[in-house]
């Protein structure tokens, strides 16, 4: 397809994009839409609502087809706030890494958001300080 | 991100090997593509079985080499039809995406989208002869449409600008600029006289520069850029010319950006799709290997041990009960995405490069129109319209042109970045209608003339959980080489065991090396 291209047409217009979201709008309801190739959500709710959601499904139940999208609902593995932030930091198998697209502060909201909400209640928030540590 | 060896390429080319490439083709040696022509296995496999693991362009092609070699092969399929992400949706189709959401395809018949591979460059010649050899017809798919649109929400009060123009100019003041300099003796050092004279000749040929080298509104740009009035007949004949844009304003929209999408090697003319939709090819590989396929088969384990292979399977549908199938070799197309999670029998090298790969996402989306507005209204035949809304594209269909009657539009195409996830994130029936509120932007039509749409992202899709394989340098670097070599009896292919990745080429061109390898083993033992 066009992943070269699209890659090198991402990489400029991410040294052009500010920060702002575009093209809220009725249709669209409120969805939100980054103009670069980082996202622009800030709240873990956002985020989650906009990323995770895609494979992990709007209640973080995951889905099964030929392979799995496991299960982030009253997941143990959340425990340590350590994997969460390694995982959406560098990815793991199909899982993209987002440590590119996401700012320490985006990746700790969004875990936070996930170990406080769909049955986990795991109160010892991460930090942006803590996301830093976990980037090799 | 160019790749350091595309560069590499672009720098030779600069550097002056032309001579070198004229030898060599005068020899028959040059060659774009790794394809060396139709696959000779020569040598008895004396009855020797192969599984292949996944029924789309790589396994079929193993399929059918394989069995005219003289193999005895079984194909697993999860599917319930061939192809896998070979795929074409017409009316009347329905899907389940991962999530549950079902969308039935409304488009009228005989219309269509393509929702993952959708071009294939000439250079693709092993897809190309397997088009040939199965009798799958072409048509051009049109990469460049000069008369399409670049349209960015950052210039141009947001007017959507043809690629005619911004070429034209973009090409127009660049040559004035360099002609200036030229003039003014800064190129004395680089460029001798003689060749500065040859040079303000291009240029003024190339950039459509007035006698004294300006770039300007005039007849001889407008043919480039083209006219505020075009030529007619009678008393209406004469035509006017039109006014370029200034410097400054095209390089800070950065509509310049969007040229390389006509310019790279994957997107040159002449490009193909099948008469039809893609996935006129997978059907045409299952008239060859259709007997071969078990559909509905979700493989849920890889055995293997000295003497053989044994994969373990559940009916899609109905996955109470696990079935085996055995053979003495497998060739496993499953995309990494899924195969990651599988239970096999590899050693740490594959398996490590298994777990190495992450998926790409992508999603496309169909729109149908009541009208073909893009054609009646604007005239715009086939070809793509780039924009920096998160829609990115616009692509016209590439066939039944200048009729009456409904048409569909590739409303969107997002590949990796930000928007790719959001879009991956709404329900179907909210893909579709942000594409068709964006879309209104570069289209006011779409608002009175839009009847229905399907979208596909790549994520929720069941049988490949992402769109293609998406090696970074580092990975492939560490981890390529191991994903393809043949470990005990099994061997890897498909997209993401090639230097294509998402093409529909690099399949083919991955199955072909793996089978060559794996026969050249079964012959010697």
């Amino acid at each position: 397809m066009m992943m070269r291209l699209m890659a090198s047409l991402i990489a400029v217009l991410t040294l052009l994009s500010a920060t702002a979201a575009i093209g809220q709008d009725s249709a669209a309801g409120r969805r939100t839409f980054s103009d670069g190739y980082r996202f622009v959500e800030m709240t873990g709710e956002e985020l989650f609502a906009n990323v995770c959601q895609g494979c992990h499904m709007p209640d973080a139940m995951g889905a099964s087809g030929a392979g799995t999208y496991p299960s982030l609902a009253a997941n143990k593995n959340l425990e340590s706030g350590a994997y969460p932030i390694f995982l959406v930091v560098n990815g793991r198998r199909g899982m993209p890494a987002f440590g590119d697209m996401m700012t320490d502060g985006q990746v700790a909201a969004v875990v936070n958001y996930l170990r406080t909400h769909f049955g986990n209640d795991f109160q010892d928030a991460v930090t942006a300080k803590d996301v830093q540590d976990a980037r090799r | 991100m160019i790749k350091r060896r595309d560069l590499l390429t672009l720098i030779g080319t600069i550097a002056g090997s032309s001579a070198m490439y004229h030898a060599m083709t005068s020899l028959g040696f040059a060659s774009e593509s790794a394809y060396k022509g139709p696959l000779r296995l020569a040598g008895d496999p004396k009855g020797a079985s192969v599984l292949i693991l996944g029924a789309g362009l790589a396994g079929m092609t193993a399929a059918l080499e394989l069995r005219k070699a003289g193999y005895k092969v079984q194909i697993l399929e999860f599917n319930s039809r061939a192809g896998g992400r070979n795929w074409t949706i017409r009316g009347g189709d329905s899907f389940v995406e991962l999530g549950g959401h079902r969308q039935k395809c409304e488009f009228e018949e005989g219309l269509y989208i393509n929702p993952g591979p959708w071009r294939i460059p000439y250079h693709h010649r092993a897809l190309l002869d397997y088009c040939r050899r199965l009798n799958v017809a072409l048509e051009p798919f049109i990469q460049l449409n000069h008369n399409a649109y670049l349209h960015t929400t950052r210039a141009f009060h947001g007017r959507p600008q043809r690629v005619r123009s911004i070429k034209a100019d973009f090409q127009g003041q660049v040559s004035e600029l360099l002609a200036k300099v030229t003039q003014q003796g800064k190129l004395d050092e680089a460029v001798t006289k003689e060749d500065q004279e040859i040079l303000l000749q291009a240029l003024r040929a190339w950039g459509a520069l007035d006698r004294d080298y300006k770039y300007n509104a005039n007849l001889g740009s407008a043919e480039f850029r083209g006219y505020s009035r075009d030529p007619g007949g009678g008393l209406t004949a004469d035509p006017l010319p039109s006014d370029p844009i200034a410097l400054p304003e095209i390089l800070r929209s950065r509509l310049w950006l969007a040229l390389q999408s006509f310019a790279r090697y994957n997107f040159q003319t002449t490009m193909f799709q099948p008469v039809g939709g893609m996935d006129m090819i997978g059907k045409a590989f299952a008239r060859e290997v259709g007997d071969l396929i078990r559909y509905n088969a979700k493989v849920t384990q890889i055995q293997q041990n000295g003497s053989g292979v044994t994969v373990s399977y559940v009916d899609a549908v109905n996955p109470s009960a696990v079935q085996q199938a055995t053979a003495d070799w497998c060739v496993c197309t499953i995309p990494l995405s899924i195969l990651s999670q599988l239970p096999i029998d590899v050693g740490a090298p594959m398996k490590n490069a298994i777990e190495a790969v992450p998926y790409a996402a992508s999603v496309k989306i169909g729109l149908q129109f009541k009208r073909r507005f893009w054609e009646e209204d604007e005239a715009i035949y086939g070809g793509i319209s780039f924009t920096d809304l998160p829609i990115r594209q616009i692509a016209y269909p590439n066939y039944g042109f200048n009729r009456s009657g409904r048409g569909i539009l590739l409303g969107a195409y997002l590949f990796e970045g930000a928007n790719a996830y959001e879009f991956t994130a709404m329900t179907p029936a909210e893909r579709v209608a942000s594409a068709v509120e964006f879309g209104s932007l570069i289209h006011p039509q779409y608002k009175d003339e839009f009847e229905t749409g399907v979208a596909v992202a790549w994520h929720r899709v069941p049988f490949t959980l992402g769109c293609s394989g998406e090696w970074s340098d580092a990975g492939r670097a560490q981890h390529y080489r191991n994903l393809c070599q043949i470990d005990g009896r099994i061997v890897l292919a498909g997209e993401h065991a090639s230097d294509l990745p998402a093409w529909q080429e690099g399949a083919i061109l991955s199955s072909l090396d793996a089978i060559g390898r794996l026969h050249e083993r079964v012959v010697k033992t």
